[in-house]
């Protein structure tokens, strides 16, 4: 035998992992296989106008840059640098404390130092320094600045699209420096090169040409809906007839279209039918404005500023009061935070105002747009809605907090309230996993596609982990959430860490719940699994 | 006194070693981190990793076979199929307690003439790494059929409208 010399055990487990001893910024981001998405396809850049319109592969050397690309990101910082203001603060005054470098999830799940939001800043910031500022332009690395080469320009890529902009790590820092605005910025510049994925730019271009993500045609939502409609009938026994595209009515409902086609979305919208029905509201379905979601946001301003006007004209066009929101988290981030300098003021729309309880929304003045949470809370509050809450006893339930509606709007209480309306069993995770300081789902901000499903692994960890900790201590098996993307990622996270739990929209649960006028016996949950006592009877 | 006694006697300072040993297959700044903070909310890795340590001891010190190995073992091993190691790197963790307990114990092993203590319980660690791999081979084909699942739940409601679903059904 050929002698080899093998390597001792902990030798052979530190192999490739440790990085060699040299400063970050001369370490070049290895691309590991399951950490990223595809390139995005050039027919979908060019769909929007997107620069550099072609098919191209993160695996590739070649990324197919233009000539003068690095002039065209240098000139597009100092753009946003001088529209941003918070960007230039932010760039400036990081005091390296390292308050936030322990706080992020894909730091905390996967160990790589460069996904610490003090470093995945360091990264944009570097190039900050060595061409906008006087220290870095003669000092060089001294200062922490450094030439903006095609491998700082891959690593920017690679941690920019490993970032789920959940603004955890703002909450810690004395600064308030809000990474998840740097990543905006930084995937911006990226955007102005056609450096996108396909998971998101495919979504970008459906959604701008059809008006939903996975680009279905009006008749296709419509066929949906009715599908569901027949669930819901043979469930309880009531057949609900929703419009579509009705001019007049008083409201338009907008929701993400993971909650049109999607398991566990589906149940959630059904939910939305239920309630409405039951209220007797006077509402309409857009098979245009079909997507509450908006992966525009995941591009540049710009974009996510063009798909939300739709939602605009499509209630400007049916001349509805105001609108009404599903359940969904970078939306309501949106609308909350950019939503009216963008396109508003939406006067042609009335402040809204609940037409059950007569509760006006003042929250809503601006954008007069209601999350559906608040309406459905007020509801409750107001003694409008019956449940019984029996019909959810074979769920011990416990609420992930998403980062958009809790750090992005604080909504902490409202989704809290109507599941326990709904549920007799409801236990919450641990305080610093939840609320403000709720983790991740780790596939936010357009990384829920399933190449990267490591990254979405690691990065979902410490969510999942506090759910263990409930499954473990209180037999949860069901993980509540208010957003589409929880729900399209989430079943993923818990097949992997915790078997056995569920993922479900709170309006799922609502809908078991909900005492509807004139329904049958239920023997069966919106999934059709048997009710706590009706085991045998689904068929009835 | 006999290996098992000895081991017992000196559990924390061969855990700490072992423990440290693996952390340092991290970046230093990450290794680091995960040995400071106690909290296992804020630190779930590196806490993962403590009690799973702390459980396979109890377990390879136990005379009978052991029933609760598989899943301390996999505690461990389900977050690191999962962060880019090989598959040896990510279950060698099992192997260094063989050096670890060497160079903890070299005295007393040599005074009391323990190597056949040794060779024994070294078997049981060869056992406890045979079955890692079993687990990490578990564990990454479980990522694989995850990503199998999410397509099709995705558009579920899309092919089953399309009748691209079928179910046996009852005669
Ligand atoms: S993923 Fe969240 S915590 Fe991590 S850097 Fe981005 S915004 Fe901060
Ligand atoms: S907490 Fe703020 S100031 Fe401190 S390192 Fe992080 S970003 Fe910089």
């Amino acid at each position: 035998m050929a002698n080899i010399k093998l390597p001792k055990p902990e030798e052979l487990s530190k192999i490739d992992h440790k990085p060699p001893q040299k400063r970050w910024m001369d370490t070049p981001a290895e691309f590991k296989q399951g950490m990223y998405c595809y390139g995005a396809k050039g027919k979908n850049l060019s769909a929007v106008d997107f620069p550099n319109a072609r098919d191209w592969s993160p695996d590739d050397k070649d990324w197919k840059l233009p000539e003068n690309w690095k002039e065209i990101v240098l000139e597009g910082m100092k753009e946003r640098l001088g529209k941003y203001r918070s960007f230039h603060i932010f760039m400036d005054i990081c005091v390296r404390c390292g308050a936030c470098a322990d706080k992020c999830h894909f730091f905390l799940g996967g160990g790589d130092p460069k996904n610490m939001p003090v470093l995945r800043a360091e990264l944009l910031r570097s190039i900050y320094r060595k061409y906008f500022t006087a220290s870095g332009k003669m000092l060089g690395k001294v200062a922490g600045a450094r030439e903006l080469t095609e491998d700082v320009l891959k690593e920017l890529w690679y941690y920019y699209y490993q970032c789920t902009e959940c603004r955890r790590c703002s909450l810690f820092c004395p600064y308030g420096i809000d990474q998840a605005e740097i990543t905006m910025i930084g995937r911006e510049l990226l955007n102005l090169l056609g450096l996108n994925t396909d998971w998101i730019s495919g979504p970008v271009a459906n959604c701008y040409m059809k008006g939903n993500h996975l680009g279905l045609e009006p008749h296709a939502i419509k066929n949906n809906i009715d599908f569901m409609v027949d669930d819901i009938e043979t469930i309880t026994g009531i057949k609900i007839e929703p419009s579509f595209n009705r001019k007049g009515a008083e409201i338009l409902f907008v929701t993400p279209s993971g909650d049109l086609f999607g398991d566990p979305g589906i149940y959630t919208c059904m939910g939305y039918l239920m309630l409405f029905h039951e209220l007797g509201l006077d509402y309409t379905w857009s098979t245009y404005a079909s997507e509450g979601g908006n992966f525009g946001f995941f591009t540049s301003m710009e974009m996510a500023k063009r798909l939300n006007s739709k939602i605009y004209a499509e209630a400007k066009r049916l001349g509805v009061k105001w609108i009404l929101g599903g359940e969904c988290g970078h939306m309501w981030r949106i609308i909350n935070q950019y939503m009216d300098t963008w396109n508003g003021p939406a006067d042609f729309l009335e402040e809204p105002v609940s037409p059950i309880t007569g509760t006006r929304f003042e929250n809503a003045k601006a954008t007069k747009m209601v999350h559906i949470i608040e309406f459905v809370a007020d509801l409750i509050k107001h003694g409008k809605l019956k449940f019984d809450p029996g019909r959810n006893d074979q769920f011990k339930v416990t609420f992930h907090d998403s980062c958009n509606t809790a750090r992005g709007m604080g909504i902490f209480e409202e989704p809290r309230y109507i599941i326990k309306n709904v549920c007799n069993n409801f236990y919450e995770m641990p305080e610093n996993t939840i609320r403000e300081r709720t983790f991740c789902c780790g596939s936010g901000s357009g990384l829920n596609a399933g190449e990267n499903m490591e990254l979405r692994m690691r990065g979902g960890l410490p969510r999942a982990n506090a759910v263990r900790y409930v499954h473990e201590r209180h037999g949860v098996n069901l993980l509540a959430n208010v957003c589409a993307i929880d729900r399209a990622a989430l079943p993923a996270l818990m097949d992997y860490w915790v078997p056995g739990v569920k993922v479900a929209g709170v309006h799922e649960l609502l809908g078991n719940a909900l005492i509807m006028k004139g329904e049958k016996e239920r023997t069966t949950d919106l999934r059709g699994d048997a009710l706590p006592g009706k085991e045998g009877n689904e068929d009835a | 006194m006999n290996l098992i006694n000895l081991l017992s006697s000196k559990k924390s300072a061969i855990l700490k070693r072992w423990f440290d040993e693996i952390v340092s297959t991290y970046p230093d700044a990450t290794s680091s981190f995960l040995k400071t903070q106690d909290d296992p909310f804020a630190n779930p890795v590196g806490q993962t990793i403590l009690h799973g340590i702390d459980g396979l001891f109890d377990e390879l010190l136990k005379d009978t076979d052991s029933n609760e190995m598989p899943s301390f073992l996999d505690n461990i091993i389900r977050i690191r199929a999962v962060q880019g190691f090989t598959p040896s790197q990510s279950t060698a963790f099992t192997i260094f307690l063989k050096k670890v307990i060497r160079e903890e114990l070299k005295d007393e092993i040599k005074e009391d003439q323990l190597y056949n203590d040794l060779a024994a319980l070294e078997a049981r660690i060869d056992k406890m790494a045979l079955l890692s791999f079993d687990i990490y081979m578990k564990c990454r084909e479980t990522l694989y059929e995850i990503k199998a699942n999410e397509v099709k739940n995705m558009t579920f409601n899309l092919l089953r409208r399309a009748n691209m679903l079928s179910e046996v059904q009852e005669e």
